[in-house]
């Protein structure tokens, strides 16, 4: 990989008694994507912040460039900001926002006139110089505080949630959109988001953080596929967590029947935990080989339907193009390569309890007994 | 558009007159040629001339107006540092803080007066313009950080730190990106700031000393009314009444122009 463009040594940071990050080391490699993904209070803003020079850690280092940078001000670092709520000036145009940064370097007039006719263009903004900040929309504004800060070529964008403000199809939009906008300005951006859709499509690396500390680094694909422990699998899109027992190598046991697997290393007869993607779980007719459940309810989704299945005492979600009736009684299927097994220590009991009862909501305990009514019928 | 009923038409009509008959009598009188304000002795301008050319008029009222511009300024200039400086205070500090800062004003003007007057004496300060102007700041100063602390508050910080981000220097930042957020309020904390310092007549009395006398200390010890005083302060009243008058209504014409252009 390329060099560190920005690395964190062993930060921490606590208002008060509070502790909002427990020694966080990380590294930015240049014209990378990478997000920090987490919860709100997980210390996210908190870190970029940091970064921007806004807040100073109580502990560790900064460095940018190998140049530790811990008590440089925010107008010597060459990282510029986009904000949650743009921040733009109300007293001026848009195009005298995105010359604030140029014209407080005294660049020549003609070169800012241009360099901001350049900047609304890509933003696809073009002719919008003149307009008042108040006439525009949230998606505009939200360019022009991009623009603005792009134009002094920062070698770090740091963005902050900057789209959590706009509708969900503008959201989808300003995604491509800041995707280009990463590609053609070559410029490294370090993005904070709690959507962790928006994190998977735009981001080289993905850092999951919860609780001041962070959880996993990895490409989209890997926090998606294998995700480190039940924190990042239940963030992280939805995911059935399931206690189980690692047989030997290559054999996990889980309701109730033993599944060939591909992860090894964790000895034998070991408890842990496995991750199931509802779209892995397969359905089908019972058999004596496979779990058997029963279809407790089925929800068109649009481009799928979400199945909820109950299956001794566990709660499985399955997610399908094809619909399954509910009270129909399946088998379920989980191929090799889709059984994420985590080591069982990182899986506590509340996590189980409230995934579960997310699942189902209230109705939880009903269903529950319903089943095991039927179990003492059989 | 609503239409208006003539009661209330009436209703507004009346309360203008009430509000205003005082200053209107006092006006009228200012162009009486009569000594005395019982009777009405013809038009003349008289006292005008007579007002212009008496010295201690004059004096007192460049104190007035030097005092009031002095106080509202510096007022304005702490307040409005004040409230910044007190928004980013932690919440209990902050309270106990705009508490105090706030006492002047809910305090009797005559225990401000009082306890000024004997802190002056205390520290030997000899009584005159300076004392006057310190306590007109003082007695302002509430009133200043009272409208500025709203707009303080609604200002959105991280336009600040954008600024900063953008390389600005933090006095930078405050003056070309807070400020004109914070204007309208400053602008009536300057304003109010000013007319309260014109108008004081309690603490000014206290303050005060050595011959230095601002309009409403002259006109209380004028109140026998030797040499025509009453006439010439009505006449001067009229002055500037008319001009404060003059400077709302330009004021009025600008900021609903400026509302207008806003709307595009």
């Amino acid at each position: 990989m390329g060099e560190h463009i920005i690395e964190l040594n062993g930060i921490c940071k606590s208002y008060d008694d509070l502790e909002v990050l427990r020694n966080l080391n990380l590294y930015i490699n240049r014209n990378e994507f990478l997000t920090l993904l987490g919860p709100s209070g997980c210390g996210k803003t908190t870190t970029l912040r940091i970064v921007g020079g806004f807040e100073q850690p109580t502990s560790g280092e900064i460095y940018f460039l190998g140049n530790k940078i811990n008590d440089l001000p925010p107008y010597k670092r060459s990282v510029n900001t986009v904000f949650q709520r743009y921040a733009l000036f109300p007293n001026m145009t848009v195009g005298e926002n995105i010359a604030f940064g140029p014209n407080l370097k005294k660049r020549d007039k003609n070169e800012i006139a241009q360099g901001v006719e350049k900047m609304l263009e890509l933003v696809n903004l073009p002719g919008f110089s003149k307009r008042k900040i108040s006439t525009l929309s949230g998606g505009q504004q939200q360019r022009v505080a991009v623009a603005r800060a792009l134009i002094n070529q920062p070698e770090v964008l740091l963005l902050d949630e900057p789209l959590g403000a706009l509708d969900l199809k503008l959201r989808k939009d300003m995604q491509i959109e800041l995707k280009r906008i990463q590609r053609e300005s070559g410029i490294t951006f370090l993005y904070v988001t709690h959507d962790q859709e928006e994190a998977l499509t735009m981001s080289d690396t993905i850092v999951v953080m919860n609780d001041g500390i962070i959880q996993q680094i990895g490409t989209p694909e890997m926090i998606y596929n294998e995700p480190k422990n039940s924190f990042v699998a239940d963030f992280i899109g939805e995911s059935n967590i399931l206690t189980a027992t690692m047989i030997c190598d290559f054999s996990v046991r889980f309701l109730g029947r033993t599944f060939p697997c591909i992860d090894k290393g964790f000895g034998t007869n070991m408890p842990v935990d496995v991750v199931l993607r509802p779209e892995d779980v397969e359905l089908g007719i019972p058999t004596d080989e496979l779990p058997r459940g029963r279809v407790v309810s089925c929800i068109f989704k649009g481009v799928h339907y979400e199945m909820r299945v109950v299956c001794g005492e566990a709660l499985i979600l399955s997610v399908s193009t094809k619909s399954v009736p509910v009270g129909t009684a399946v088998s379920i299927n989980v191929s090799p390569e889709n059984i994420q097994v985590m080591k069982s220590s990182e899986m506590t009991p509340d996590i189980i309890a409230r995934k579960k009862a997310q699942l189902l909501g209230e109705d939880i305990d009903a269903l529950m007994e319903e089943q095991e009514q039927e179990q003492e019928e059989e | 558009m609503k239409k208006t009923g003539f009661f209330s038409k009436l209703y507004i009509a009346l309360m203008l007159i009430f509000m205003q008959m005082p200053i209107i009598v006092l006006m009228v009188y200012s162009f009486n040629d009569a000594a005395s304000r019982a009777n009405w002795g013809g038009f003349s301008l008289r006292w005008y001339e007579a007002m212009f050319r008496d010295a201690t008029v004059m004096n007192s009222l460049w104190v007035t107006l030097a005092c009031g511009i002095l106080a509202a300024v510096l007022a304005t200039v702490i307040g409005t540092l004040a409230a910044i400086g007190l928004n980013s205070m932690k919440k209990r500090a902050y309270s106990a803080t705009i508490a105090v800062a706030y006492l002047p004003m809910l305090n009797a003007e005559i225990v401000t007066g009082v306890s000024l007057f004997m802190l002056y004496t205390k520290l030997n300060m000899q009584l005159g313009f300076v004392t006057l102007l310190i306590s007109h700041i003082t007695f302002c100063l509430p009133y200043v950080i009272l409208s500025v602390m709203p707009k303080v508050r609604q200002f959105d910080y991280s336009k600040y730190e954008a600024a900063i981000d953008l390389g600005a220097k933090p006095s930078y930042a405050i003056t070309r990106i807070m400020l004109p957020e914070l204007a309208p309020g400053i602008i009536s904390g300057f304003i109010l700031s000013l007319t309260l310092s014109i108008d004081d007549f309690v603490i000014s009395k206290f303050t005060t000393g050595n011959g230095v006398d601002n309009l409403s200390t002259l006109i209380y010890s004028a109140k026998g009314g030797f040499g025509g005083m009453p006439q010439k302060i009505s006449a001067l009243s009229t002055v500037i009444y008319v001009v404060v008058l003059t400077i709302l209504i330009i004021n009025y014409l600008r900021t609903r122009k400026s509302d207008r252009e806003n709307l595009f």
